[in-house]
């Protein structure tokens, strides 16, 4: 597909030519995944996320088709429909546990593979649109994530939706229609309850749609790899099958080990306690907070206190949504032509102090509120937005790249290390490079 | 053109929080907020050490049944158990009869409609049923609570911060006020009708303390009945109503884990079989080969820099 030396697909079965010519869906396959696909060899396991990506997408649509036999999407029984999937079908507590914990490692893997993508540069050019498609699959799992929460009908489920569908009313005039329409009712109840049902399962079929788009542009490209640095000819890549399949198998099994320890061994560890009371509409917990991978969102909307020319709720509102979507300008943003944060030293800097900062936004958007907490919270969401809206641009515009490999196959035989240092200078570890070239 | 609006956008909404930090911080010395008593007194559970604990852990049956005969003769009075039916007791390690004749013998009968009359009656309970609640509805519940509900306690260990942990340091909990306390923290009076309880999140809970005297419940296997005891063996046997399925997580868990440590060991020996040509050729004219490092080496020495 991407590079001129990509395998075409040759059926070695008649069957499967017969197949070919009719309704060639072993030649996309081969083309998307199989030997047809040329990846550049020197891939980290950073890269293996976005495989994972796609494996927990698939476990959240089988394990919620199969919740979906069992779950009644009423007010009156929700609660018990689920403690009946848990106490009486069988292995209905596995089924349940898994797509619980299968949300929340849904979002580990995604927000791996995002940050990944922030350090190597993968939103810039030619890969913008793969970025973007990835931020609508992104903003897709949050509204998919948020109404599934809900449909348990406990506590935090009621609680939250008051909350989430509360954000609307922040805007003038039109929020609380909005707000009311989007519910079907002034608070949260059986309407609400029945289409965030109905929305809940609609929506992981639309993320496995833009899944695809996302892969299709990934595909025109090719991937980036961890040198930035194009592929320049075949010695550059290996065939996605077997070498990244060998790759991507052994260490999602791995990683599925992980994912099995937390969901048969700390299965309520990543929920609240309070989603095991039955929702009631007439008593508010102490603390309303939602899942934990919405706490650095939750962060900033808690930060803004002050109404200044707006009420401090619209500002939290705006923010929250402005901090998803400033990611859309990422492409235009940063500047640099240099694609990986391993060549460029300022940036390197910065962007683990962003990645502390959003683990800071998010334990002080689990915690309770304090005025300790506030003010490290709005430091923080004070550098989220100065990171990617001004520094950003400002590093991309100052900042002296070290001096790229001159191919991937280069930086393979040679070591990142030994090109990563600034022109003019000897490489730090004598001569390495140079006894290697002789 | 971006990068100008994106510019003037970030110093907006930073300068917003930069006024929000400096009127926080300003407030917060003009007007320090006192600390309540509720955060001054608020007790966090130490571990209660159960069998069922950790990734091996299993029931004690014996405590369970200890648990339920708590639960039977002291909590039921008030709370109810709705999502456990009396054939689930099968998993304590009751036999059949006995199930029957806990359910017949039940101090709650279940609400039922007479098949003659077509009136509302009640009928003994049999294994099927959920164990009665020992109120019609919440209205009489509160009527008879002094206004507090009793919650269900099915869920307890799961719904509540701290779960088996936290449920027997409130049932052990029950404080006198002392005079010296009371001076300290004069908001922290329990008010008439309720009972100072520093385990309870707000200090004062309605339910007076249910376990007070040793030997309150006579124990079928013979332990003695401390406060303690009673206290530990319903918390036991509430982890079990609320998660009853624990054993065969555990059982399940250990079983997959070990299928994909197996899987992820041949995965990456798989893997770096089929790596092993890709990578030789970097190892053959790589820094790493051995006849390199050798060669890399002696350049250094040649150059007088210290290997």
């Amino acid at each position: 597909m991407s590079f001129s030396w990509a395998k075409a697909y040759e059926p070695k079965h008649p069957f499967m030519r017969w197949m070919d010519e009719r309704l060639p869906l072993p030649r996309l396959v081969y083309g998307a995944i199989g030997g047809g696909y040329p990846v550049p060899r020197n891939l980290n396991y950073w890269w293996n996320f976005g495989v994972l990506a796609g494996i927990f997408l698939t476990i959240q649509i089988v394990t919620g088709i199969v919740l979906a036999m069992w779950y009644f999407a009423s007010a009156d029984h929700a609660f018990t429909s689920v403690e009946h999937i848990m106490r009486d079908v069988n292995a209905g507590w596995l089924i349940r546990y898994a797509h619980m914990n299968g949300a929340s490692f849904f979002f580990i893997v995604t927000y791996i593979h995002i940050f990944r993508g922030l350090f190597y540069g993968s939103y810039k050019a030619p890969r913008e649109l793969v970025w973007m498609l990835g931020l609508v699959i992104y903003l897709l799992m949050m509204a998919t994530a948020f109404m599934g929460y809900v449909l348990p009908w406990g506590q935090m489920s009621y609680w939250g939706a008051q909350v989430i569908t509360g954000f609307f009313s922040a805007f003038p005039l039109v929020g609380e229609p909005i707000r009311v329409w989007l519910l079907g009712g002034y608070a949260p109840d059986q309407a609400a309850l029945s289409r965030f049902f109905s929305l809940h399962y609609l929506l992981p079929f639309v993320i496995a749609a833009v899944v695809v788009l996302h892969i299709w542009a990934l595909h025109i490209p090719g991937s980036g790899n961890p040198t930035g640095v194009d592929v320049k000819d075949e010695r550059d890549t290996l065939p996605f099958h077997p070498f990244y399949t060998a790759k991507d198998g052994w260490f999602a099994a791995a990683f599925l080990g992980l994912y099995a320890i937390v969901t048969y061994y700390a299965p309520n560890y990543l929920g609240h306690p309070d989603n095991y009371i039955p929702a009631n509409p007439l008593a508010t917990p102490a603390h309303i907070v939602p899942e934990w991978y919405f706490w650095p969102f939750y962060a900033i909307l808690r930060s803004f206190t002050v109404d200044f020319i707006f009420p401090a709720k619209l500002w939290g509102v705006l923010a929250m949504f402005l901090s998803i979507l400033l990611l859309f300008f990422l492409p235009w943003l940063d500047k640099s032509p240099v694609r990986s944060g391993s060549y460029r030293p300022v940036f390197k800097r910065f962007f683990w102090l962003l990645v502390a900062d959003v683990v800071i936004l998010g334990y002080i958007g689990g915690a309770p509120i304090s005025p300790a907490r506030v003010a490290i919270g709005q430091i923080a969401a004070a550098y989220y937005f100065l990171h990617f809206l001004v520094i950003l641009p400002l590093v991309s515009r100052f900042e002296t790249p070290l001096p790229l490999p001159a191919s991937i196959t280069d930086s393979v035989l040679h070591g990142e290390k030994a090109e990563a240092a600034p022109a003019g200078q000897k490489p730090r570890h004598g001569s390495v490079a140079t006894a290697a070239a002789e | 053109m971006v990068r100008v609006i994106g510019f003037l956008v970030g110093l907006v909404f930073a300068g917003v929080l930069l006024i929000s930090l400096v009127v926080g911080v300003s407030n917060y010395f003009s007007n320090p907020p006192e600390e309540l008593a509720a955060e001054a007194l608020h007790q966090h559970p130490q571990h209660l050490r159960l069998s069922s604990d950790g990734p091996f852990g299993k029931f004690d049956k014996a405590q369970l049944q200890r648990g339920f005969q708590v639960y039977k003769e002291v909590c039921s009075a008030c709370h109810s158990l709705s999502l456990v039916s009396f054939r689930d007791l099968h998993a304590l390690g009751y036999e059949e009869p006995e199930i029957k004749a806990i359910a017949d013998q039940w101090q709650v009968q279940v609400p039922s409609i007479n098949p003659e009359t077509g009136e509302a009656s009640s009928r003994k309970a049999v294994p099927s049923d959920r164990f009665p609640s020992p109120y019609a509805n919440e209205i009489a519940a509160r009527a008879a609570n002094n206004n507090a509900l009793p919650p269900d306690l099915s869920l307890i260990t799961k719904s509540r911060e701290g779960g088996a942990s936290y449920v027997h340091a409130l049932l052990t909990g029950y404080r006198n006020q002392s005079p010296e306390l009371l001076k300290e923290h004069p908001d922290a009076k329990t008010p008439p009708g309720l009972h100072y309880n520093p385990w309870f999140a707000n200090l004062n809970i309605a339910m007076p303390p249910p376990l007070t005297a040793e030997g309150q419940v006579t124990f079928a296997d013979g332990t003695k009945g401390t406060v303690d005891q009673m206290a530990t063996d319903v918390a036991a046997f509430l982890v079990w109503t609320a998660e009853p399925k624990l054993e065969s997580r555990h059982a399940a868990g250990l079983a997959v884990v070990v299928f994909l440590l197996i899987a992820s060991i041949l995965g990456y020996l798989a893997y770096r079989q089929i790596w092993y040509e890709a990578k030789r050729k970097v190892r053959v004219t790589g820094p790493l080969e051995p006849k390199n490092q050798a060669k890399s080496r002696s350049a250094k020495a040649k150059q007088g820099v210290a290997g």
